[in-house]
């Protein structure tokens, strides 16, 4: 039964050249793991990238080797679906400091020993560069389009401003060109919870029996309210007592919605290095694309060619919509082709993941 | 240009061939898909209802959910050489502000709308004293998306105060035209392309 997806499809690609990056430092010995499905056509003109977001990976189809779960997009991605592997080849490749597969805080240094805080501070446009390595490798000059929601939205806008001749059709998804104060407050308030927590070691945690998975666990609660509207909130758990019929007067979990965070904190520590969060988060809160261009976001875009569509959600409160305004306002003084839309869902930030069948028009349609 | 409501037939036929519009208030994107493919115009559209914007996006035109009062200030000046506003500067908060928006975007601007003063409203309002309901203007009056009705006089007499050009005008009666001298009673329907020299 359906072994196609009990095999890991994820490929890995060595970079022979060091990396440069923003910081002027250089990476040495680059991986980045990728799965890809569908055929490259002949003019290898068919391909989509996908971008994934911020604790994301390249099992966009595939199900997760550690959780088992189907792959992160599998409602969206497939043969017949919005982004279509019957006539697309679809990419997705592992960011660079992720620890699912590619170069990142976990991997082993040229000197044996796990890179840790050596690791180089990396930029959404570092992990373009990583991607635009990948296709080099792959001979395909231009996609047929470069998609991505949240985190994988930004690498999206870096990657049509940075290498505007890599790809012909920009899909941009509940994302936005710059983090804000507010975005930077909740990513601090994460990384503070993994430095406090003592098995963290200022980093060097690797090879010892524990790591500083409380602190992760809260940095992901803490994260995972914000990619939640309050009407979700409400509507899933409400003042729901867990498993009980009263208040116990302690701090249990009493409520639905602490056990809730706490498995989401716990399940995500199993799986995730909590360097990598420091470090990828550390690149979403440098991202200001116009900062990159000069202060003018419109400059960012001006030497495209590729048309543009973004789409926010009405309850996202993490990147909303006037974020994504933002963005066309700036394509729109560039004078480039834009469609944008503001979708109605009630799940906040993730309705980008979720089932939203106005997205699936949407996407559908953009992608032709 | 099949197929296309009169007075878009009547805009698709007078925009030039290869020229770029933007379409404010564009619906589900049938004028902007008729002028892509027929005219081979450069295309954009703006749009209020998301369902709208969708179907457009499916079609593969460029259109951004905005409010025709509120968003055309983000489109640099003289951006494309047709501003296109169909049926749509009736629904509007300031009309004269619209008006002014199409024509610092737009080298000329087509403008359509339905006529007020056409003979029909007149009796029915005469006759029955109330808001009336015509074909073109299918709603009760508390639910009309229509704010300001508008005549062909009013409309000549703001582009008189406004020192903006008439360079042409269309009258439709049902669906087809009527004459330019009794418009404003025959006329169930107005178009007009307008420019403003700078």
């Amino acid at each position: 039964m359906a072994t196609a997806h009990t095999i890991d499809p994820t490929q890995v690609l060595t970079l022979d050249e060091p990396l440069t990056l923003d910081s002027g430092q250089t990476l040495p010995g680059v991986e980045i793991a990728y799965e890809t499905h569908g055929r490259l056509n002949a003019a290898k003109d068919n391909a989509i990238l996908i971008c994934h977001a911020l604790t994301g990976d390249h099992h966009v189809v595939s199900d997760h080797p550690l959780t088992g779960k189907p792959g992160w997009w599998v409602r969206m991605v497939g043969p017949g679906k919005p982004i279509d592997t019957d006539r697309y080849f679809i990419i997705c490749a592992n960011v660079i400091g992720s620890c699912m597969g590619s170069t990142g805080p976990a991997s082993l240094a040229p000197d044996g020993d796990p890179w840790a805080m050596r690791f180089p501070v990396i930029t959404i446009r570092d992990m373009v560069r990583g991607h635009v390595a990948l296709l080099d490798s792959l001979g395909i000059d231009t996609l047929h389009a470069v998609v991505g929601g949240s985190m994988g939205g930004m690498q999206t806008l870096s990657l049509a401003a940075n290498f505007p001749e890599r790809a012909r059709a920009v899909l941009v998804l509940a994302s936005t060109a710059r983090h804000s104060a507010q975005n930077i407050g909740f990513h601090e308030l994460g990384r503070q919870a993994i430095m406090a927590d003592n098995s963290w070691r200022e980093g060097d945690y690797y090879g010892f029996e524990d790591s500083p998975e409380k602190g992760l666990a809260v940095a992901r609660m803490a994260a995972h309210i914000t990619y939640l509207s309050e009407e979700g909130l409400t509507k899933k758990f409400g003042r729901r007592l867990q498993d009980r019929s009263e208040k116990t007067f302690g701090f249990d979990a009493d409520f639905q919605i602490e056990s809730y965070l706490r498995y989401q904190g716990i399940s995500f520590s199993n799986r995730f290095d909590a360097n990598s969060y420091l470090y990828i988060t550390r690149a979403m809160d440098y991202f200001d694309l116009a900062e990159e261009h000069g202060g003018r976001l419109a400059n960012a875009f001006r030497r495209s060619k590729a048309r543009f569509c973004l789409v926010s959600f009405d309850t996202d409160w993490l990147y909303p919509t006037s974020a994504s305004r933002t963005v066309v306002q700036a394509l729109n003084a560039a004078g480039k082709p834009v469609s944008f839309v503001e979708l109605s869902a009630p799940y906040g930030h993730d309705s980008f993941l979720l089932d939203v069948p106005a997205l699936d028009r949407v996407v559908a349609g953009f992608l032709g | 240009m099949t197929a296309l409501r009169p007075d878009l037939a009547v805009i698709a036929e007078n925009v030039a061939a290869g020229s770029s519009v933007l379409d404010v208030g564009c619906g589900d994107g049938t004028l902007l898909a008729a002028l892509r493919d027929e005219k081979h115009c450069d295309t954009r559209g703006m749009e209020l209802v998301p369902a709208n914007v969708g179907a457009c996006v499916a079609r593969g035109l460029s259109v951004i959910q905005g409010d025709a009062d509120r968003d055309t200030v983000f489109y640099p000046d003289k951006s494309v050489d047709y501003a296109i506003l169909s049926q749509t500067l009736q629904t509007t908060m300031r009309p004269d502000l619209v008006l002014d928006e199409l024509l610092r975007i737009g080298e000329k601007a087509f403008v359509s709308f339905p006529n007020f003063a056409f003979w029909r409203v007149r009796l029915s309002l005469l006759l029955r004293g109330r808001m009336p309901i015509t074909r073109m203007l299918p709603v009760v009056w508390y639910q009309t998306p229509n704010i300001h009705h508008v005549t062909i006089q009013d409309f000549r007499r703001l582009l008189k105060d406004r020192g903006i050009t008439i360079e042409g005008n269309w009258f439709l009666s049902g669906d087809t035209s009527c004459r330019t001298a009794a418009a404003n009673f025959l006329a169930e329907h107005a178009i007009f392309l307008l420019s403003r020299a700078a």
